[in-house]
């Protein structure tokens, strides 16, 4: 009775899983060449201009090394990861695939579903290395590495038009107190003063620094990791609730729906004066040939400067394969090397995972970055190295519908948002 | 009736019976067994009773998402319905090219909600659509802002789904229409009834079929609207556009959270049986008894 009942459980999560990766719109690029001696193939998201130029860095550095890469680019994090998961319960695992510094994976390595790097780790001694250490605890579990830490993208920046601020004569803003105090002048000369794009996941993250600018990143970390009721309540955060509604008085109604590139463009065009964003927005400065600190200012807001540890990491589900397992685990250490680092977070316009690495080509604000990182009270955590997707989740539609929503008021949403740090999520 | 009777059908059909039994009813047993446990990213069976039913229940989204559905299930329909039969009406008093008026009508028919999504989604934003054209025309008292109105939002979509189905439903009317026997018309002239009038009393009820064909039709569309939507307002702003079947699309991949997206599935599944069953009942089980009377 019970083989039948594991059989008919088995047939069920094949049959669940194809279903599910026949809804993900899938984009396969397949390069394959004969002759090597392994094979990978790498699920990733990367697929705007820069991003391929970072990604095919680790395909050609792979491919030095005499090997095979099948690169199976997905647009759009989301749909990447779930054809991640979808394959490795449907037994269909690829070598390697891309997830974010975060819990995300979790789930897959308590069921025991990815490849201990340890093996190699050990060996190559990451832990002497990898910088800062916090990137260590995203991927050790038990004493053992299950993921590759390939870069730091932080979100903590506003990106500033220094000519809107030269119209109106206004000092550039360092603070959103500051910023609150031009606001009004900007918009009287006919410029949004600060340019949001109406999406759950861009709302949220503008709220995060926001938070970590007012309170302090003390006191988020025993809101976000603790789940501490008392410095929840304890004002602060209401004060962080209250300027996040001011600053939205000050966006315009084509925000709803917009993508954060097009937003990134108001503010390189002078169509608005600021907007915050994670330092992938350099890029498009870079693109329209702005240069840092001349045309624009990059300006991590608040007293405290902190420098957030988002990015990206790679993981290797298990596979019944041998070969699979030694590709995995060369694949691993060439992700880490001095030389590859430097290529890729060149091409990526990310900040390194090691310090020892050239940034050579870095401009001003990727320079900021990298001295900020060197202070360890300068590093933040955000709230999805310690919270499951679910919680995030939840937390962010709260924080979105109270910048949609004006009836919403401050009260609710601290009730609400004290559910979710209850619910256990 | 002994088994061996119609045994060649009976074995044609075993293939399409062993699939649905697998399929439908698998996966559906499937799912609700996995609505009661805690599962996140992948599918675990870690019993919690029916907390994820009690999670849903208490979210704010669900609730807009719920009476979301509701109101484009009823605007998108009574106004597909509408405007299809006035098209229809207009059509038939024998115009001059007729035959383009169709095409026109009928054409956001055979686009993909995805385009029709992007296209209003142009024309309705405030900052490059048609208010921005129409201030640039002078004519700044116009205001067009439902597509960033959380209150009006669904209603935009609603328009857009409109505009797209009601084409369809002007065929099926017309196709009805013309089905109309001349006589009806010959007499209902001589009796000196008033055209609008014979549409509405006469005509009307005499299209039936195509008003039920056409009514199925729609109900189908709108609970398994997912695309339209994604494509015009993403569920925004906030979430003010969001439907259950979003909910369920969200919690199941980017959310990472099965168990969550299982039970509003159940759920889900529950409300179109509730739906569906009386009909059913009367179609299987009633009108066979009638018709052996």
């Amino acid at each position: 009775m019970s083989i039948y009942l594991k059989k008919g459980r088995k047939i069920m999560k094949k049959i669940f899983s194809i279903l599910l990766t026949i809804f993900i719109p899938l984009s396969f690029t397949n390069v394959s060449k004969a002759g090597s001696h392994m094979e990978a193939e790498v699920i990733h998201w990367w697929t705007s201009g820069g991003e391929q130029a970072a990604i095919s860095e680790f395909a050609k550095a792979w491919e030095e090394m005499g090997n095979t890469w099948i690169d199976t680019a997905i647009t759009g994090g989301d749909n990447a990861r779930g054809t991640t998961v979808n394959r490795i319960i449907g037994g269909n695992p690829p070598t390697a695939a891309q997830f974010n510094v975060s819990k995300q994976f979790v789930d897959l390595v308590e069921q025991g579903l990815l490849q201990s790097l340890e093996e190699v780790a050990s060996a190559e001694g990451w832990r002497d290395f990898i910088y800062p250490p916090e990137l260590i605890e995203t991927c050790e579990f038990e004493g053992e590495f299950y993921c590759v830490p390939v870069n730091i993208h932080s979100w903590q920046w506003m990106w500033i038009n220094n000519d809107v601020y030269k119209k109106v004569g206004l000092p550039v803003p360092q603070t959103f107190e500051e910023f609150l105090a031009g606001a009004p002048k900007i918009q009287e000369a006919g410029i949004i003063p600060l340019a949001l794009g109406g999406q759950g996941w861009q709302e949220s993250g503008m709220f995060d620094v926001v938070a970590s600018s007012i309170m302090g990143f003390p006191l988020m970390q025993s809101i976000y990791r603790d789940k501490d009721l008392d410095a929840f309540r304890d004002g602060r955060f209401e004060s962080v609730l209250n300027t996040y509604r001011e600053l939205n008085q000050f966006t315009d109604e084509g925000s709803p729906g917009r993508l954060w590139n097009d937003t990134t463009a108001m503010v390189i065009e002078g169509k608005a004066a600021m907007q915050v964003m994670g330092d992938w927005a350099r890029g498009e400065f870079a693109v329209a040939g702005k240069e840092a600190m001349v045309d624009y200012s990059c300006v991590i807001p608040g007293k405290e400067k902190y420098v957030a540890l988002g990015g990206d990491v790679f993981v290797f589900p298990k596979n019944d394969d041998p070969k699979v397992k030694d590709a995995q685990l060369a694949m691993a250490s060439m992700m880490v090397n001095q030389t590859v680092q430097a290529k890729f977070n060149n091409a990526k316009g990310s900040l390194p995972m090691r310090l020892d690495v050239d940034t050579s080509a870095a401009d001003a604000c990727m320079q900021m970055g990298l001295d900020l990182i060197q202070n360890p009270d300068a590093i933040m955590r955000e709230s999805d190295d310690w919270n499951t997707p679910a919680f995030t989740a939840a937390w962010g539609d709260i924080i979105s519908e109270f910048r949609n929503d004006p009836n919403y008021t401050v009260a609710q949403v601290m009730d609400d948002l004290e559910g979710v740090l209850t619910s256990g999520l | 009736m002994p088994f061996y009777r119609n045994i060649a059908a009976k074995i044609a059909l075993l293939p399409m019976i062993v699939i649905s039994l697998t399929v439908f009813v698998g996966c559906i047993i499937y799912s609700f067994v996995y609505s009661l446990t805690n599962s996140k990213l992948v599918p675990v069976m870690n019993y919690v009773g029916f907390d994820q039913y009690d999670r849903l229940f208490k979210q704010r989204k669900w609730d807009v998402a719920v009476e979301n559905i509701f109101i484009y299930g009823f605007v998108f329909t009574v106004g597909c319905l509408i405007i299809g039969f006035l098209l229809a009406v207009l059509i038939d008093q024998k115009i001059r090219g007729e035959s383009l008026f169709r095409t026109i009508f009928l054409y956001p028919y055979a686009m993909s909600f995805v385009v029709t999504g992007l296209v209003w989604k142009w024309v309705l934003n405030p900052t490059f659509g048609l208010e921005n054209s129409m201030h640039m025309w002078g004519m700044t008292w116009f205001e067009l802002d439902w597509l960033v109105n959380r209150d009006l939002a669904i209603y935009a979509v609603c328009i857009a789904a409109v505009w797209q189905g009601a084409g369809f439903v002007m065929v099926l009317m017309l196709a009805g229409l013309r089905g109309i026997d001349e006589d009806i018309w010959k007499s209902l002239s001589i009796e000196g009834v008033a055209k609008w009038k014979s549409y509405i009393f006469v005509i009307l009820p005499m299209l039936r079929p195509m008003v039920v064909t056409a009514i199925v039709l729609i109900a189908a569309g709108v609970v398994k609207v997912y695309d339209l939507i994604l494509a015009l307002t993403s569920g925004g702003p906030g979430y003010a556009t969001t439907t259950p079947a979003m909910y369920v699309m969200e919690n199941f991949f980017s959310r990472a959270n099965l168990g969550q997206a299982f039970a509003a599935s159940i759920i889900m599944f529950i409300s179109v049986v509730c739906i569906l069953a009386p009909w059913a009942f009367y179609e299987f089980y009633l009108r066979n008894k009638y018709a052996n009377n």
